[in-house]
């Protein structure tokens, strides 16, 4: 009875994961073959899409767009939520309640509703920010938001906030040194985990990049829509270079996030 | 707390008092920087939004909703949008609730490889997805032929309204999994056992045990799938081009398109579709309180 049932469960899981996996699987072997036309199997095996992908300044180059998009994005919003989180946490402990409804709003807005305001706001001012990376920059923080907000709270309820302040307050550290010294360290696994699994969703934004921003400043996934046209090996080797990445994003997402359960 | 009993008004206490407050307030400072960025990318691109959707011809009017509601075009939008994203949703909470319930019955070494899976595949969405599906289920798509030549999948199309929907519920299972998977714990494994003690069949069992507890969750993870599928652009653009009708492209057409720009328009669209999903979530509240969970 009980094998029966745990056999009826493996098949559940197995055949659901196996239908998950179909699409990234055929992308991956799709990247790998050298003809796949009219046929159900590929005539040949090459790695040709890649060196190609690889060795294409424009993929580069939107690659390193991305990465700086990302990058400056999430340094922004750590400067901006972490000190925030502080303050809410040590001073004004209320405010916590409002700021849980303040972060849903960029979850419940979606993204194609927050542009038609964004192109409307900073379009016709006198430096546009519309077309530049700068106004990603700044919706991306919005985006990434949530996620931090969540980790990191979670984090300063996870710690007795007030002894340690108090302890190093009577050791004699000022609020801004014991905040770095003592509280930033307790935080770091959490942070980080937050840290790379935003990363890894900004990384793949298309909306705000596409009606903001397009091909004005064309980031990985403006430059994977504008290679539909080309070769679908080549889109392939494209995608799955791109859910390497990902998935080394999140690997590093769950490393840090079991680091702090223990 | 007392100074106004203490002191007859000298300004010294008065100084002490503002600078009693200032002392309070000035950690205050550190929420300005955060509360400027929150407002100029989120906060003051909706209350745009609102504001312009009444505004008509420089006028406050009414014209930008009664257009919408009048137009067929905008209302098979609505209906497009929400037909995709109520069945997707559908399924994708059926598939996720049989995972997930299965996976709490396997190994914890084939779970965790489930979840971490999950994880990764919850940002597999959006273009890299519309790309994998053209791949395998496209006109020349390697599981289109195979099937054809068994004279299976008839005339099933990957750019129409089927082929939306397996991209949809592919995207909404990663999601539901992740949101269900927590509320499991729930769960008391007794239970299960109790109930069959008593003579229970699994069907009872789920029937009159396990989803009534569960059912704030479904609810909860049901509102989120919709909202996620509604407000899902990237997919249908890169697979049709946006020339599938749903209302995030009729949106993103009005404001970036190469002609008729009509953000005005666009603003009342986006209020109508706010209203919408405001609307869902108020009736799952509502069927949330009524369940048993919330009867308790």
């Amino acid at each position: 009875m009980h094998n029966v049932n745990t056999r009826f469960h493996k098949t559940v899981v197995y055949s659901i994961v196996g239908i998950m996996l179909i699409p990234i699987l055929a992308t991956f072997v799709y990247s790998l073959s050298s003809r796949w036309g009219a046929t159900v199997l590929p005539d040949g095996f090459t790695f040709d899409w890649y060196v190609k992908l690889l060795t294409d300044p424009r993929f580069l180059q939107a690659f390193g767009r991305s990465l700086f998009i990302c990058i400056a994005s999430l340094t922004l919003s750590v400067l901006l939520v972490l000190p925030a989180i502080f303050v809410v946490f040590y001073y004004f402990p209320k405010l916590d309640k409002l700021m849980n409804v303040l972060i849903l709003l960029p979850f419940a807005v979606p993204p194609v509703v927050s542009s038609v305001g964004l192109l409307q706001l900073y379009a016709d001012s006198e430096i546009s920010l519309i077309g530049t990376p700068w106004i990603l920059i700044g919706t991306y923080f919005t985006i990434a938001l949530p996620f931090m907000y969540r980790a990191i709270s979670n984090s300063f309820e996870a710690i007795n906030l007030n002894d340690l302040m108090d302890a190093a307050h009577l050791l004699g550290a000022s609020t801004t040194k014991a905040f770095l010294m003592v509280i930033l360290p307790n935080l770091k696994k959490g942070l980080m985990a937050s840290l790379f699994l935003s990363f890894s969703f900004l990384l793949g934004e298309f909306v705000f990049a596409n009606i903001l921003v397009g091909t004005r400043y064309e980031t990985l996934q403006i430059y994977l829509y504008n290679m539909r046209q080309t070769s679908g090996h080549f889109t392939s080797a494209l995608v799955m270079t791109y859910f390497l990445f990902i998935f080394f994003l999140t690997w590093l997402a769950s490393r840090f996030s079991r680091g702090v359960k223990q | 707390m007392s100074s106004s009993v203490l002191s007859p008004s000298s300004s010294e206490s008065r100084s002490n008092l503002a600078s009693t407050w200032l002392k309070r307030f000035k950690p205050a400072i550190w929420l300005v920087p955060f509360a400027l960025f929150f407002y100029l990318f989120q906060l003051a691109p909706m209350i745009w939004v609102l504001l312009n959707s009444f505004i008509y011809d420089g006028e406050f009017a009414l014209d930008n909703y009664i257009e919408v509601l009048d137009s067929a075009f905008m209302m098979q939008a609505f209906g497009n949008s929400l037909w995709l994203a109520v069945w997707s949703s559908i399924f994708g909470l059926a598939i996720a609730t049989l995972l997930v319930s299965s996976l709490r019955r396997v190994d914890s070494k084939v779970r965790d490889g489930v979840i971490a899976f999950t994880n990764m595949s919850s940002n597999f969405a959006g273009v890299p997805l519309s790309f994998a599906f053209i791949i395998i289920l496209g006109t020349n798509g390697a599981i289109t032929l195979l099937l054809k030549q068994y004279g299976l999948l008839g005339d099933f199309d990957l750019y129409g309204k089927w082929g939306l929907l397996a991209i949809y519920i592919y995207f909404q299972i990663p999601l539901a999994v992740l949101l269900l998977y927590p509320a499991f714990d729930a769960l008391s494994d007794d239970w299960q056992a109790a109930a069959a003690l008593l003579g229970a069949k699994t069907s009872q069992y789920w029937a009159k045990i396990a989803l009534p507890v569960l059912s704030p969750a479904l609810f909860g993870t049901f509102i989120i799938l919709i909202a996620n599928a509604i407000g899902a652009y990237a997919s249908v653009y890169a697979l049709t081009s946006g020339n599938y009708n749903v209302i995030t492209i009729r949106i993103a057409s009005l404001v970036s398109g190469d002609l008729f720009l009509e953000p005005n328009l666009a603003a009342a669209i986006s209020v109508i579709l706010m209203a919408l999903l405001a609307f869902i979530t108020v009736i799952n509240q509502w069927l949330i309180s009524k369940s048993y969970a919330g009867r308790k």
